[in-house]
């Protein structure tokens, strides 16, 4: 089950180069949005800035640092949202996040799956109306 | 009652640590069909047998309200309830078994103390005077009791060995209103010398706080040859249930505080206006308290004084001493906190560019339980520049080949995450 094989399983090649080089990192000056959360319970941290012009994505970075789940995760949701529609954006859900990252995440790491995504949903909502249809992310528990 | 008794001149062997591990059943455990390696016990340890069965046992036998009943079951759940107290004061040398308050956990002892000591006392312009090494519930009600009164927050540096710089301490304590700090970092494992804080706060009359949660399950305490004037732990934390804690008070400060939470069983004359409270430790034991988590409690100590602290404390220096020596011969391993000399059974460290937690959950996967992340410490762990740590702590119940298991799994984590 959990042996060596999961364990790759998990932190295939696609995870671990997107951990070590991260696309679209970096800030913007003067993002059109931008959020900055954490992960209270690790102390994970991700920065988006986001470049929207008619209702697209243009440009985005984003900063922080974490586990190699929450890092590459986050580095393919950029590599996904550019170029692409606010409404295309606000369909993106959470199996859809954990699918990109390739793997079925343990509870205890889907907060770190889905930091980046919750990170960009709020930096969109705080500029622009989120639609009905979106997902609610999971909050981190303090400790 | 163990049967691992022995002087404490005679070093716990691996026989002993044999049959001591046959009497915690979690032991047994495989978690992903691999043997269960514990080192988490930072924070909370596993619990013998014993504990298990006094708590199953008055739950069974003799389970009613303490302090309320005339009728013989409540008689025996207040004596069973009063014996753990009394064995609780004699553990951590407290002159009277009355100045250690039933709470649920360390953090509520140090609230209780922010709480009630600290409002009656504390004025606009006093200092707080706390270190740099503080786990979260050794800060955070200070800073709310500072944002209260006015008061001001000041803080011993944690230097690059992870010791407290003492250069300045007087200075820190001039104006003092009281001193609070941990006498074992939760994170670095540095024990403190807490008889010389607890002197200097006292030449300069600030009241001195000791969270006592790591020090008390792992070497011997004495409250009094420490010199605090209060003291704070968690039973969950030496082989008792979570639950329950124990805040130790100097009788004399604490017949001098107000109550912290109020309600049935801490009053003497209540009228509908107003009321008159029970003395210590009554005062501060409002509504019915965890029983049966006392009587674990209670067990505890048996199990531990059985043993021996000053044993237990040696063999987890040695196990210490193997798994740094083990991690020494890492090259992509740091490790964090003072050298052998100043510091106990507590290992953080970072292994190449592995975050933390991806460090604990390819370990997990060899059946290797540590502790990820800031371990309540995010201060210091900016300070360490690192985002988290993993923590491997030792109890008496590990053993070196469980050393050298952290160490395979953490060879596997490199592999998986191709570093040399």
């Amino acid at each position: 089950m959990n042996d060596f094989g999961a364990m790759d399983e998990l932190y295939r090649d696609f995870i671990l180069d997107h951990y070590r080089n991260p696309r679209n990192a970096g800030t913007l000056t003067d993002p059109d949005a931008t959020f900055e959360d954490n992960n209270p319970l690790c102390g994970d941290k991700i920065r988006m800035d986001l470049r929207v012009e008619d209702g697209k994505v243009t440009e985005v970075k984003f900063a922080g640092r974490g586990c190699a789940i929450s890092m590459a995760s986050a580095s393919l949701l950029t590599e996904q949202i550019k170029g692409m529609p606010l409404t295309e954006i606000a369909k993106i859900g959470k199996d859809e996040v954990l699918a990109n990252v390739g793997i079925s995440i343990s509870a205890a790491r889907l907060k770190c799956a889905l930091l980046g995504i919750k990170v960009l949903k709020q930096a969109l909502a705080m500029k622009y109306e989120p639609s009905p249809e979106e997902e609610a992310f999971p909050d981190g528990r303090p400790s | 009652m163990s049967a691992i008794a022995g002087p404490a001149a005679q070093p716990l062997t691996e026989t002993d640590v044999a049959r001591i591990r046959a009497e915690f059943p979690i032991l047994k455990e495989r978690p992903h069909g691999k043997p269960l390696v514990f080192l988490d016990s930072a924070a909370s340890s596993q619990k013998p047998i014993q504990v298990i069965d006094a708590m199953d046992d008055y739950y069974r036998r003799y389970h009613a309200n303490i302090h309320r009943g005339v009728y013989h079951i409540s008689e025996l759940a207040t004596e069973a309830y009063e014996e753990a107290r009394r064995k609780v004061a004699r553990f951590i040398g407290a002159p009277s078994a009355s100045e250690c308050i039933y709470v649920r956990n360390a953090t509520e002892a140090l609230n209780l103390v922010a709480y009630s000591w600290g409002r009656q006392n504390v004025r606009k312009g006093d200092a707080i005077v706390l270190t740099e090494m503080e786990h979260h519930s050794n800060l955070v009600p200070w800073q709310i009791l500072a944002q209260h009164t006015g008061a001001s927050l000041r803080f011993v540096r944690v230097d690059d060995d992870g010791l407290l710089d003492l250069s300045n301490l007087d200075a820190l304590l001039d104006g003092a209103a009281l001193f609070a700090f941990t006498a074992v970092s939760n994170t670095l494992g540095t024990i403190n010398d807490v008889a010389t804080l607890t002197a200097r706060a006292r030449a300069a009359g600030a009241v001195s706080v000791v969270d006592a949660c790591q020090a008390v399950p792992r070497m011997p305490v004495d409250v009094q040859a420490w010199g605090c004037d209060f003291a704070a732990f968690s039973a969950h934390k030496m082989l008792g249930p979570t639950g329950v804690g124990i805040l130790w008070g100097r009788r004399e400060l604490l017949d001098a505080m107000p109550p912290f939470l109020s309600g049935g069983g801490m009053i003497n004359v209540v009228g509908l206006e107003s009321s008159t409270y029970a003395g210590v430790p009554a005062r501060f034991e409002a509504g019915t308290p965890a029983i049966a988590e006392a009587v674990g409690l209670g067990a505890a100590v048996d199990y531990l004084e059985a043993i021996g602290m000053a044993r237990i404390h040696e063999y987890e220096l040695r196990l210490t001493e193997y798994a740094l020596s083990r991690l020494a011969q890492m090259p992509a391993v740091t490790v964090y906190g003072p050298s052998l000399a100043h510091r106990t059974g507590v290992v953080s460290m970072t292994v190449g560019d592995i975050h933390a937690h991806d460090l604990a959950t390819i370990l997990d996967s060899e059946g290797v339980c540590v502790r990820a992340g800031h371990h309540c410490n995010q201060p210091l762990m900016e300070k360490l520049g690192v985002a988290a740590t993993a923590r491997a702590s030792f109890y008496l119940y590990n053993t070196p080949a469980e050393v050298d298991a952290l160490v395979r799994a953490i060879d596997k984590a490199k592999s998986v995450f191709k570093i040399k």
